[in-house]
């Protein structure tokens, strides 16, 4: 079921580098970061905890500024020199790491959401696209719920479905599966996975967990401990569509190992560092 | 024990859930056999006995002027009350009347003013910056004393207790308010602007339900307050409701009357909170709904 080719979603991150200065001393976040990113590829961002790789996603996203760079959007600067901050928009849709599922609105109304506010379609055509999309997802049941009366499981999923409503260029993830057991993890990268091969949706993924990063990524990109360079990239050629089969393949260990290899370094320089995450 | 008969039992419509008049029945169903309501009748009783052999049982020096249990409820349901009030008393009702009509009035100002007022300080800085100090400034100072301002600036006997009332009871509501702006989370800010709110929606849409939780325990709170602040307002100043009822009978020396005055009044108030706790449990089905999936 593959859709067809991604023509949207490429993203220039260049030169970028975010400096803090929460109590007067400048802690340098960012430092001098480029990444150019394919439409339609999946890039996965792995370092170690605190190292800034939020702060590159919050700056794509427009929560926050950058001190110098730029981060270019399909050819159009978001922002850079002149514009530190980015403007938010539905182009760049975030799935948070705790959710942010609006907890006063049942599934289906979160869902059509985006849609409603942005005066693109009316309420009743955006509920119905909602149920649509959320019975594609396997939601179709769960719609009138609300969002603390499902899963953890199933409400980051529909998180993704009120994102995709918006047919963004890009979806930004940070750590989105990061309080979850295992089992409910591995459903819910197939499930991505299987969004992704039918969108082909521009994916920014921020993660620490390895196996999560090759098995859905093309890219694994490893950061160095504050302030964030790029250190390490991984180039993963496993075919798509993919699934759980691919986490005993030979190839799969192989790739393991050597991202392995340049985060463990990076993890133990932070631990010594003990520095905490910035927001 | 037979495993069918119990499931059974327990949910006799499970393919459907109960919703409106039968989803109250349900819990009341439930509730019933908790240990809730018979705790409570027990403490009530127990409170009760206490009450009596301290006073009428062992007559205990501390309470030999105040009339026991077994007075008050009689004088209370006696159609012919030696101090000329009880529940077949027009002026008895008059007075719960009177204090309650005070307490919807002020109660329905200072919701309708705190709320938005405090929606507003915690969504504006800019407007939280000019009015927080001027809040802060006003609201330790003890309703009381406000009273004698109260009495200059308006005339008659109703407006200045319903001012007093309102202002507590404004206070409570509006900083509560914007407590709950604060706590929500940043993250459904940043949601909203991802999925391209107009500052308009953001308010009616994050900024209100969000502060919804805080909004509710705010109005439980004020409701108390505004008692609190209109019987005081009363005792100073009044012609009627509970607060004059307790002042008036005491320098009547009719204590039976004060003490049915104090538990009428100790009624009504509770029964006023628990009105808030339904109508923000009414508005706030996401909640009672996640909460009740954790067993509360």
């Amino acid at each position: 079921m593959q859709a067809a080719t991604a023509t949207k979603g490429a993203i220039s991150i260049r030169n970028v580098t975010k400096i803090y200065d929460p109590e007067g001393v400048n802690v340098m976040a960012v430092d001098d970061c480029s990444l150019e990113i394919a439409p339609g590829e999946v890039c996965m961002i792995v370092g170690p905890s605190g190292c800034g790789k939020t702060t590159l996603l919050n700056a794509i996203a427009g929560f926050h500024s950058i001190t110098s760079g730029e981060i270019y959007l399909d050819g159009e600067m978001l922002c850079g020199p002149d514009k530190p901050i980015a403007d938010q928009g539905a182009d760049r849709m975030v799935v948070f790491q705790n959710g942010a599922l609006f907890p006063w609105k049942t599934l289906l109304e979160n869902v059509a959401y985006g849609p409603i506010v942005q005066g693109i379609m009316g309420k009743k055509e955006a509920r119905d696209k909602a149920q649509d999309i959320l019975a594609e997802a396997g939601l179709a049941d769960f719609s009138m719920k609300f969002p603390g009366e499902v899963s953890s499981g199933m409400s980051r999923r529909a998180e993704i479905v009120r994102a995709l409503i918006n047919d963004p260029k890009v979806l930004l993830l940070d750590e989105p599966y990061r309080a979850m057991d295992a089992l409910t993890k591995s459903i819910m990268h197939e499930s991505l996975l299987e969004v992704y091969d039918r969108t082909k949706v521009t994916i920014f993924f921020i993660t620490h967990d390895l196996e999560e990063a090759i098995f859905l990524g093309d890219r694994v990109v490893v950061m160095t401990t504050r302030p964030a360079k790029t250190k390490k990239i991984v180039n993963v050629a496993i075919k798509r569509p993919r699934d759980y089969t691919v986490l005993s393949s030979e190839e799969f260990r192989l790739l393991v190992a050597e991202a392995k290899g340049a985060v463990h370094e990076e993890a133990i320089k932070a631990f010594e560092a003990g520095e905490r995450e910035l927001a | 024990m037979n495993p069918n008969k119990a499931t059974k039992t327990e949910s006799p419509s499970s393919l459907e859930p109960p919703t409106g008049f039968w989803l109250f029945l349900y819990r009341a169903n439930k509730g019933v056999r908790t240990s809730t309501p018979y705790l409570m009748f027990f403490g009530i009783a127990l409170w009760l006995v206490t009450y009596y052999l301290f006073n009428e049982g062992w007559k205990l020096p501390l309470f030999n002027k105040i009339p026991g249990p077994v007075e008050v409820i009689t004088e209370w349901i006696s159609r012919d009350p030696i101090f000329g009030m009880s529940l077949f008393t027009e002026a008895y009702h008059t007075n719960i009347y009177v204090s309650c009509q005070r307490i919807l009035i002020a109660f329905s100002i200072a919701t309708s003013v705190g709320v938005p007022l405090g929606l507003f300080m915690g969504w504006s800085k800019t407007f939280r910056d000019y009015t927080f100090p001027i809040l802060e400034t006003l609201r330790p100072i003890p309703i009381l004393a406000w009273v004698p301002l109260a009495i200059i600036m308006f005339s008659g006997f109703e407006t200045p207790i319903i001012f007093l009332a309102t202002l507590a009871s404004l206070f409570v509501t509006t900083l509560n308010t914007l407590l709950g702006v604060d706590s929500i989370d940043e993250s459904y800010f940043r949601a909203a602007g991802c999925l391209g709110s107009k500052p308009r929606h953001v308010f009616w849409h994050v900024v209100l339900p969000g502060a919804m939780p805080f909004i509710f325990t705010g109005l439980q709170i004020s409701v108390g307050v505004a008692w609190f602040s209109l019987v005081a307002a009363e005792m100073i100043s009044g012609d009627f409701g509970l607060g004059y009822m307790i002042m008036d009978s005491y320098m009547q020396n009719k204590y039976v009357t004060m003490v049915m005055a104090m538990i009428t009044l100790g009624f009504v108030g509770w029964l006023t909170s628990a009105m808030v706790r339904f109508a923000g449990d009414r508005m706030m089905q996401w909640r009672v709904r996640a909460l009740a999936l954790e067993g509360r």
